[in-house]
């Protein structure tokens, strides 16, 4: 009876131990699951739902509309110039921060001197208020008492109203852009190229590669490609997220020329308060954003496999 | 290599990352010393950076009388730190669950949460928005904080962390007796100081400097959180008070500046983990 009895009283010993287990494995993750149901998951079934409706906060009613917001995106002219801002702004920050942050991240570890203090000058802007750096770049920009155009009044050149001309006040943006964001990409880089082992430089020395330009096809750029290709597409999506600059100092104008998707969807949603169309908007958005961001992960990955 | 080539390579290099960091710095100098000028001074557009009349107090004293600006920094400084401990207190039990612990409707939480780490702030924002404004408390530190008291990137973040920790140090907790939740204390905690801090900083960082959200639930300067403060001060009095607006943004950029270069390597390790914003 004994050698019967044992195992099943190990047996259910067992289960009740697993069952305290899972109980307190409940216990401790209940308040995050709540949480994270209640500000993430349900909000985004809810603006998919919101995005059928007619939405509009302070009006009494609503009314489902099927798909007839995303029909009107389809014609809206604003969110078609914002879609086409929010492009062109990520096409012109991507490339050069991209660019510009490996640039400055080979410069600065093939430098002895100053490593610290360079990297902590390139960094400045990523921790700064960015809403308070715009302010500052504003005044910077000002076509009449602005330091820039003062300094190329120096040498003859008439500058242009950077932030207030339709012509220019995309590419003002995008420069401030890629100022905020070069000293992240530079740190993202300098991680890279830390990990790539210092044998391969040697043994390519040996082998072909006499100049440095050489080593850096042959060696640097193929081990960095895991991180590049992290570095873009974290630079796409950040790129894609503007709102501050655009706030701060243009608030989409002059004439919707800086008009870009979260700047649209802010007055849509929060200050004509139409709720319903303003969700149509954000599917979109998200919907651009998942795309990138398994993108991204799939970088991750692969970054991860290679260190 | 020649020594004089070598010698010529380091000269542009040096060249290029010094004028690089001109670039740099330019708006913060620029910041400074016009935050020192009187208002003439800066209409007359001169490029000097030392003023001939110093205005420091005058445009400082503006930042300080015109707008609540302490209310503004406190406002930050509470709302970033309800946030994050509420972020932290939520985290750890829950990574800690799902790293050492088997219970049914783990995985699925797992997926939740990576799924929840797609989802930014913007895509749920109008959602939370109707509920608080539904509620009627638009305007308050809860509105502030309400979105972000979970952090699907904490859980993330500890959960690597914890997964890398020994289960010898749990299973011995275990058999003195310690309760699970006694575990989490007074073992996880202080083996995850590193990766706490970390995000910290992140979070601080992101929330500190965030206008998207203050700026959909506040209306008013008495609860603006810096950036937000820093708008409404310009509207409603330094349109064109040059001065008195780098005085308030050297205010306000200050308390982060001032950690950073105190904690450099601990800020880029934290800022780097993830490449998202907020």
């Amino acid at each position: 009876m004994d050698s019967i009895a044992l195992p099943a009283g190990t047996s259910s010993a067992g289960a009740l131990a697993r069952r305290s287990e899972a109980l307190a494995g409940w216990r401790l993750a209940g308040p995050a699951v709540a949480l994270l149901s209640m500000l993430i998951l349900l909000p985004t079934l809810g603006v998919v739902a919101l995005s059928l409706t007619d939405f509009e906060l302070g009006y009494d009613g609503v009314r489902f509309v099927g798909l007839d917001n995303y029909l009107e995106l389809l014609e809206d002219r604003t969110f078609l110039i914002s879609l086409a801002n929010t492009l062109t702004y990520t096409l012109i920050v991507t490339p050069l921060s991209v660019f510009l942050g490996l640039g400055a991240a080979l410069l600065i570890e093939a430098e002895v001197r100053g490593r610290a203090l360079f990297r902590a000058i390139y960094f400045l802007p990523v921790v700064s208020l960015l809403v308070a750096m715009a302010t500052v770049w504003q005044y910077l920009l000002h076509p009449t008492i602005g330091p820039v155009n003062a300094l190329l009044r120096l040498v003859g050149i008439d500058g242009p109203n950077w932030l207030g001309g339709s012509d220019t006040v995309l590419m003002s943006l995008a420069l401030i852009g890629v100022w905020q964001a070069v000293g992240f990409n530079m740190v993202l880089f300098l991680a890279g190229l830390t990990a790539i082992p210092r044998e391969l430089y040697a043994a390519a020395e040996v082998d072909r590669a006499a100049t440095a330009w050489d080593r850096f096809w042959l060696v640097t750029w193929p081990m960095l490609g895991p991180t590049t290709l992290f570095v873009v597409t974290i630079s796409v999506i950040n790129a894609v997220k503007v709102f501050e600059t655009v706030s701060t100092m243009t608030q989409g104008g002059p004439n919707r020329a800086s008009e870009v998707l979260l700047w649209t969807i802010y007055q849509e949603g929060f200050v004509y308060l139409r709720v319903g169309y303003a969700s149509a908007m954000t599917v979109v958005f998200l919907a651009i954003l998942m795309v990138l961001m398994v993108l991204q992960y799939r970088a991750l990955d692969r970054r991860i496999h290679y260190t | 290599m020649t020594t004089r080539s070598w010698n010529l390579a380091r000269v542009l290099r040096l060249a290029t990352l010094s004028s690089g960091a001109l670039i740099f710095l330019g708006p913060y100098v620029w910041m400074v010393s016009t935050a020192m000028k009187p208002r003439e001074e800066i209409f007359s557009s001169s490029l000097a950076l030392i003023p001939d009349r110093w205005a420091a107090v005058e445009n400082f004293s503006k930042v300080f009388t015109r707008v609540p600006m302490l209310q503004l920094l406190m406002n930050g400084a509470i709302v970033c730190a309800v946030i994050l401990v509420v972020q932290v207190l939520v985290a750890l039990p829950c990574a800690y669950a799902l790293a050492k612990l088997r219970f049914p409707g783990a995985r699925l939480m797992i997926s939740g949460i990576m799924l929840g780490l797609l989802v930014p702030i913007h895509a749920t924002a109008l959602p939370i928005y109707v509920a608080l404004s539904g509620a009627g408390v638009l305007n308050t530190y809860f509105a502030l904080a309400a979105p972000f008291l979970i952090s699907v990137f904490a859980i993330f973040l500890f959960l690597q962390f914890f997964r890398a920790m020994p289960d010898d140090l749990i299973n011995a907790a275990r058999l003195d007796g310690m309760s699970e939740f006694g575990i989490v204390l007074r073992v996880i905690v202080p083996n995850a100081w590193p990766a706490i801090t970390a995000f910290s900083i992140f979070s601080v960082v992101a929330h500190w400097n965030d206008l998207f959200w203050p700026q959909i639930v506040v209306t008013e300067t008495a609860m603006a959180p810096p950036p937000l403060g820093l708008i409404f001060f310009r509207a409603a009095e330094a349109g064109d008070d040059y001065g008195a607006l780098m005085a308030a943004t050297v205010v306000v950029t200050m308390p982060l500046l001032a950690a950073f270069l105190l904690a450099q390597r601990r800020f880029i390790e934290g800022i780097t983990l993830t490449g998202l914003k907020g």
